[in-house]
């Protein structure tokens, strides 16, 4: 015989003897149910704490990437503060205020250079306001002043009407377009377009309702905004220019690092500094916001690691220890088996995949427990952002496999290295 | 005790075919604690193909211990052992699996079926070890049943069957690789004496049709079955004789 005929031989041996393995572990999961069921209880909890933890963790980062598509991913925004500042607050509190007129200067200089990272620059100041309608009023919109070009920077999608055009751009008409909640929260039986809403004692009339753009955690909601021509906005709210925010469409989003660059440089310029002067102004870009995000996805993978870590743990020990009784029951066996031709390599792979039978089982369970829960909690808490990725799933199994396997080695191993004469002899 | 037959050496037994099972000067220690116990001394022993021998002795005459060397369950301490000419005395646990699986065919006192499978599986077990495709083993297994007059049982489980039909599966089982030795200890230990009777049957028809057999046993009713009988007493062959028919 040939050594590949060989290879394929001993391939196919092991095939039978897994399959038989797996026939064997079904059989003896069925007479001792109750037994496996309770010992793989561990298996279950460790199981529902992983997939539970991986739910929200992606869940958290899915409710961030809907909330940060109203950033834009390839969108700077030039501003007097960075965000996430928090307590270094003052140190940037003295900054010059970024001028309206800057947008224009940044345009010229990206237009000038033919190589540039940067698209357009585009004005869009914001502030909080209350938008009334009759007695009904919404507080805490966010209001952005802009132009008919904010589509660059911006999801401008309407679901009623449309966003500004540039007619009403240029002369700065009293209109606006509403975010989805302004428009359920002012027009509850009404059809909002063409109505006429009061901002800071200005009288706008709505010409567009946003489509629905989703919100953080419920933190923040994109749909709870109002836009209008930056001409009106400049008119009337100039009390908040130290709220200006000039947005910069990057070419390329894959070049980010240049795009920045670029843009601190050009912006350095406008301003007139010198080399050895700081940035008076930050560039900000969706980015930066994430990374606020990862200290509660870290404390929740801790928790959950810890959690999954320990249930996991104790059942495997669960399982190492009914593999030795199982073991042990079943010595004759293994002494009747071992006379009939099995060599330890197949004792050892039929008590290791009873043990990692038992842990499947119990992976399939804790998966379906924690599909039920992931319904049940999507119930309650409609806006909670949880997903059950199928990546999750594979991940439980494998999981439970890795358990199998190292709880069952060590009863395996003591099995398949049973002397034969006593074993037979084992009553 | 029958003590009617001539005593014939070993060497001189009925040469019906070449050497199955070849001892030379075995012996068996064991350790218990710190005693030694000397289960076999200096044993030899020929077995022929198409033999049917019958190993008696009282408790503790070492014929369990000689069986699980015939049946390469263990190895000797010292002394040579040839099966089919090749040395076995010296072979690791998973080349004697080997041997067991392909040449030596065993029916236990207590059948040592595997309670929740079928006839038909349990007797699939050597096949599977020795790597069969399905069909193959179906087929064989199938065979090896019907041989044994169970070829209506196939799909019950030991449970469903009496002690009779449980032992008939088991030497199906011990059949079904066609080994060169089928190896009996106590066969009919747990059955009256009926039953016992036609488990006896069946080793004679199997016996006539050229299977060589070897069954330990304690009762002499049993032993008169066998064509030869070797006796063991303290370790060591007290007699080795064939026997007269009646």
């Amino acid at each position: 015989m040939t050594g590949k005929t060989l290879r394929t031989e001993l391939f196919r041996l092991i095939q039978f003897e897994i399959f038989e393995s797996f026939r064997i572990a079904a059989q003896q999961l069925a007479a001792n149910r109750t037994r496996s069921g309770l010992t793989a209880l561990g298996v279950i909890i460790g199981i529902i704490a992983v997939t539970l933890m991986g739910t929200a963790i992606k869940g958290i980062d899915i409710g961030f990437d809907n909330s940060m598509a109203g950033f834009g991913d390839d969108v700077l925004y030039v501003e007097q503060y960075p965000w996430n500042t928090g307590a270094d607050y003052w140190q940037f509190r003295n900054r010059p205020d970024i001028k309206l007129n800057a947008a224009d200067r940044l345009n010229q200089i990206i237009g000038s250079n033919p190589k540039s990272f940067l698209a357009v620059a585009i004005n869009a100041p914001a502030c909080i306001q209350t938008v009334l309608y009759g007695k009904r009023q919404i507080s805490n919109v966010y209001t952005t002043g802009t132009t008919d070009q904010f589509s660059y920077v911006s999801s401008t999608e309407c679901e009623k009407g449309r966003f500004l055009n540039e007619a009403e751009s240029k002369s700065g008409r009293n209109v606006c377009v509403i975010g989805r909640d302004v428009a359920s929260g002012l027009f509850a039986n009404t059809a909002p377009l063409n109505k006429v809403v009061r901002i800071r004692g200005q009288e706008y009339r709505v010409i567009g309702v946003f489509a629905k753009q989703g919100s953080f955690l419920g933190i923040f909601s994109w749909d709870s905004q109002v836009v209008i021509p930056l001409v009106s906005y400049i008119k009337y709210f100039k009390a908040n220019q130290e709220n200006a925010s000039i947005r910069v469409k990057v070419k390329d989003k894959n070049r980010m690092p240049d795009a920045i660059e670029e843009l601190r440089g050009s912006f350095r310029r406008i301003r007139g500094l010198l080399p050895e002067q700081a940035d008076d102004f930050a560039i900000n870009e969706q980015k930066s916001l994430r990374s606020s995000i990862e200290p509660i996805k870290t404390g929740l993978a801790i928790a959950g690691l810890f959690i999954t870590g320990l249930a996991l743990f104790v059942g495997a020990i669960g399982i190492m220890n009914i593999t030795f009784v199982s073991v042990k029951e079943r010595t004759r066996e293994i002494g009747t088996r071992k006379a009939l031709g099995a060599r330890r390599r197949t004792i050892l792979l039929q008590f290791l995949i009873e043990a990692i039978s038992i842990c499947l089982v119990g992976g399939a369970l804790g998966l379906i427990l924690s599909y039920a829960l992931f319904l049940l909690l999507t119930r309650v808490f409609h806006d909670f952002p949880i997903q059950f990725s199928p990546l999750l799933v594979v991940l439980a199994l494998l999981v439970s496999v890795v358990t199998g396997i190292l709880s069952g080695f060590a009863p395996a191993w003591q099995a398949s290295r049973l002397n034969p004469v006593e074993a037979l002899r084992y009553e | 005790m029958q003590e009617s037959g001539i005593i014939i050496p070993v060497r001189l037994t009925r040469s019906k075919g070449e050497s199955v099972i070849r001892i030379h000067g075995i012996t068996k220690e064991y350790f218990m604690g710190h005693a030694v116990i000397q289960a076999l001394r200096k044993v030899d022993l020929l077995i022929r193909r198409n033999e049917y021998l019958a190993i008696m002795g009282p408790s503790g005459s070492g014929k369990s211990t000689l069986m699980n060397m015939l049946g390469c369950l263990d190895t000797p301490t010292t002394g040579t052992y040839e099966f089919n000419g090749k040395d076995v005395a010296s072979m690791e646990d998973d080349e004697l699996a080997a041997i067991r699986n392909k040449e030596i065919g065993f029916v236990f006192q207590t059948f040592n079926l595997l309670p929740r499978s079928t006839s038909l599986q349990n007797v699939e077990l050597p096949l599977i070890y020795a790597g069969l495709s399905r069909n193959e083993r179906l087929i064989r297994a199938e065979q090896a049943l019907a041989s044994v007059g169970l070829a209506e049982r196939m799909y019950h489980k030991p449970n469903e069957l009496s002690g009779g039909q449980r032992q008939r599966v088991a030497i199906a089982r011990a059949l079904v690789n066609n080994p060169s030795i089928i190896l009996a200890d106590e066969p009919t230990g747990n059955l009256d004496s009926k039953t016992g009777q036609e488990i006896m049957n069946l080793f004679e028809s199997l016996y006539a049709t050229g299977n060589t057999i070897v069954v330990v046993t304690h009762e002499e009713i049993i032993a008169r079955h066998a064509r030869r009988v070797v006796r063991l007493r303290d370790g060591l062959i007290e007699s080795d004789r064939e026997n007269i028919e009646d």
